[in-house]
């Protein structure tokens, strides 16, 4: 049975509650949104820290007409999405894959797991160098190549050379990065299957593709939404590792509109138009947040049961 | 025949796996064996196996350049966040687990939303406002702007740590008259350490890994951590890649020694708020 709580322990427990959120949001707010709304307020002005006696007047949208007609800046939104769209649609893939393996194998799955963490854990510009060094000039990559006889060893291939090969290393760091955090998503999300399922579909004589078409994909679905935005958002804002890998060369070929933002702010010191870059790419995110969840009907604050 | 095919196919699953393994490993095998290569054997057609090991590339890290200043740098601002953070989160998330109010499922969403939103969007503000607070190129101008994705990746990590207790410990101390402050402090917060070790563990490690941030809010070698100074080391001729090498090999230790023993923990924490969502 269970005791009808009164009005006032109700009301105490409210009063503790908001207690215990309030540090935690006041400095999220304070910290998080407060610039936010600052970034919008500086994308207004002309704010240039190398010419102070300019002062800061504003300028209305005179900023975003000035990005919308600068073709570094659609180059930089369109390198951005070409990125995401093929850096996640890998990993996706491949963790799918690696996780329905690994679903199988029984025997050193602990091992696989520390070894699926490892890229995930260390620092993105870390595994930015990692790759640099394998496709350099003179690297692994070329050596092998040039031993195999694909490539002549007196013109070795100058991967950050070349605006549109530059984009192998990029991708394929990006991929042997995050395609194990997928993985492990993906396979908690299997594991959370009932097996029996499997074994009625068995005895009705399912075949393995139907088992996986009619049982894992819409009940691993959930798992894949949530794989897709995250990895989505977090490939839209993409900038330690090309700033490591090819600082978005050559020229500004692979120049993403997070690179081009910090460069507008911290190289030129254009903080009114860096800012209404920050927020162009706010508003793109959160464009793509919104067409995700309204879309594809995702729940994310939901409970678990 | 079935049995054939059964065989076939769990040999390639073990394949499969074996190549990704590989495909994993080789960049870390390929860096730390470089970092203990001499200068002249890095590039060409260099042999799997070094033919001679030197240690000269550590050396030189920690006696010319210091290495030790940004290791440092990193440790102090990834450990006041993470300390910060666990503390101030960990009130937080108890409320939205379990406490009884309206404005929780908001407050939930607000927070996911944060850490989804792109740092370089705050860049500009946060250097404005460090620079008038002249707190440029020091620890707490890089603490409180590591509060911004810490905070909520915490508060959303401890939820579900939270919401996993058993709800009748709880309900058995209040029955007893105890506060619900009480409850939280004597009856969770003791029943909760693995999940505030490994929500420590993984903030730790998003600290550590910063990147952004810490290039703009320093200035100098004295105050860079650890991912900004490697990224822009240079030499004076050439890249000094047996250096970089050895600082990238260091640079994963703190990560990979922590994941070898939490694995288990970490796994949970990270998929706990993901999937069961």
């Amino acid at each position: 049975m269970h005791e009808r709580p009164n009005h006032s322990t109700e009301k105490r427990e409210a009063r503790l509650a908001w207690a215990f959120v309030l540090p935690a949001l006041s400095v999220v707010a304070l910290i998080a949104i407060f610039p936010l709304l600052w970034t919008f307020w500086e994308s207004l002005h002309v704010h240039d820290l190398r010419m102070p006696w300019r002062g800061n007047p504003f300028v209305g949208l005179e900023n975003y007409r000035e990005a919308f007609t600068e073709p570094r800046f659609w180059q930089a939104l369109g390198h951005t999405l070409f990125f995401t769209a093929i850096s996640v649609a890998l990993e996706v893939v491949l963790g799918l894959i690696l996780a329905l393996a690994l679903n199988r194998a029984y025997r050193g799955r602990g091992f696989v797991r520390v070894l699926v963490l490892l890229p995930w854990a260390i620092p993105t510009v870390v595994a930015a160098l990692l790759w640099r060094f394998i496709f350099e000039e003179r690297g692994i990559v070329n050596a092998a190549l040039i031993n195999a006889g694909a490539m002549d060893g007196a013109h070795p291939l100058v991967w950050f050379g070349h605006s549109l090969l530059a984009w192998t290393p990029v991708i394929l760091a990006d991929v042997w990065k995050t395609t194990p955090f997928v993985t492990l998503l993906l396979l908690a999300g299997l594991q959370n299957i009932d097996s029996t399922l499997y074994e009625a579909a068995r005895m009705d004589g399912a075949s393995p593709w139907m088992q996986f078409t009619n049982i894992t994909l819409p009940l691993l679905k959930p798992a894949l939404l949530v794989v897709l935005i995250f990895r989505t958002l977090d490939a839209f804002r993409v900038f330690d590792l090309i700033y490591v890998l090819t600082n978005g060369g050559p020229g500004t070929s692979t120049e993403p509109i997070a690179l081009y933002t910090f460069t507008r702010l911290m190289n030129n010191l254009r903080f009114g138009y860096g800012s209404a870059l920050s927020v162009i790419v706010f508003l793109v995110t959160f464009l793509l947040a919104v067409v995700y969840i309204r879309a594809l009907g995702v729940k994310l604050t939901e409970k678990p049961q | 025949m079935i049995r054939a095919l059964v065989a076939l196919r769990s040999a390639a699953i073990v394949l499969l796996i074996g190549a990704i393994v590989l495909g994993i490993l080789f960049p870390f095998y390929w860096a730390i064996v470089a970092s203990f290569r001499p200068e002249t054997e890095l590039f060409g057609t260099p042999s799997l196996w070094p033919q001679e090991w030197v240690t000269e590339h550590y050396q030189k890290l920690f006696d010319e350049r210091n290495f030790w200043v940004p290791i440092r740098n990193s440790l102090i601002v990834a450990g006041a966040t993470t300390f910060l953070c666990v503390v101030i989160g960990a009130f937080c998330a108890y409320a939205v687990a379990r406490l009884q109010f309206r404005g929780k499922a908001p407050i939930l969403g607000f927070i996911l939303a944060v850490t989804m939103f792109p740092q370089i969007t705050i860049v500009s503000p946060l250097y404005l406002l460090l620079r008038e607070l002249r707190l440029i190129n020091t620890y707490p101008g890089l603490v409180f702007p590591y509060l911004t994705f810490a905070m909520p990746l915490t508060v959303w990590l401890l939820v579900s740590f939270f919401r996993q207790l058993p709800r009748e410990l709880e309900e058995a101390g209040l029955i007893d008259g105890a506060s619900r402050l009480r409850v939280f402090w004597e009856i969770v917060l003791p029943l909760s350490w693995p999940g505030l070790a490994t929500t420590a563990i993984i903030t730790f490690i998003y600290c550590w890994n910063e990147f952004l941030f810490a290039l703009s809010f320093t200035l100098g070698p004295e105050r860079q951590t650890v991912p900004v100074a490697i990224a822009l080391f240079r030499g004076q001729y050439q890249v000094p890649w047996g250096q970089i090498l050895a600082a990238a090999s260091l640079a994963t230790a703190p990560a990979a020694i922590l994941i070898v023993i939490f694995q288990r923990r970490i796994v949970t924490g990270l998929t706990a708020g993901a999937v069961k969502g």
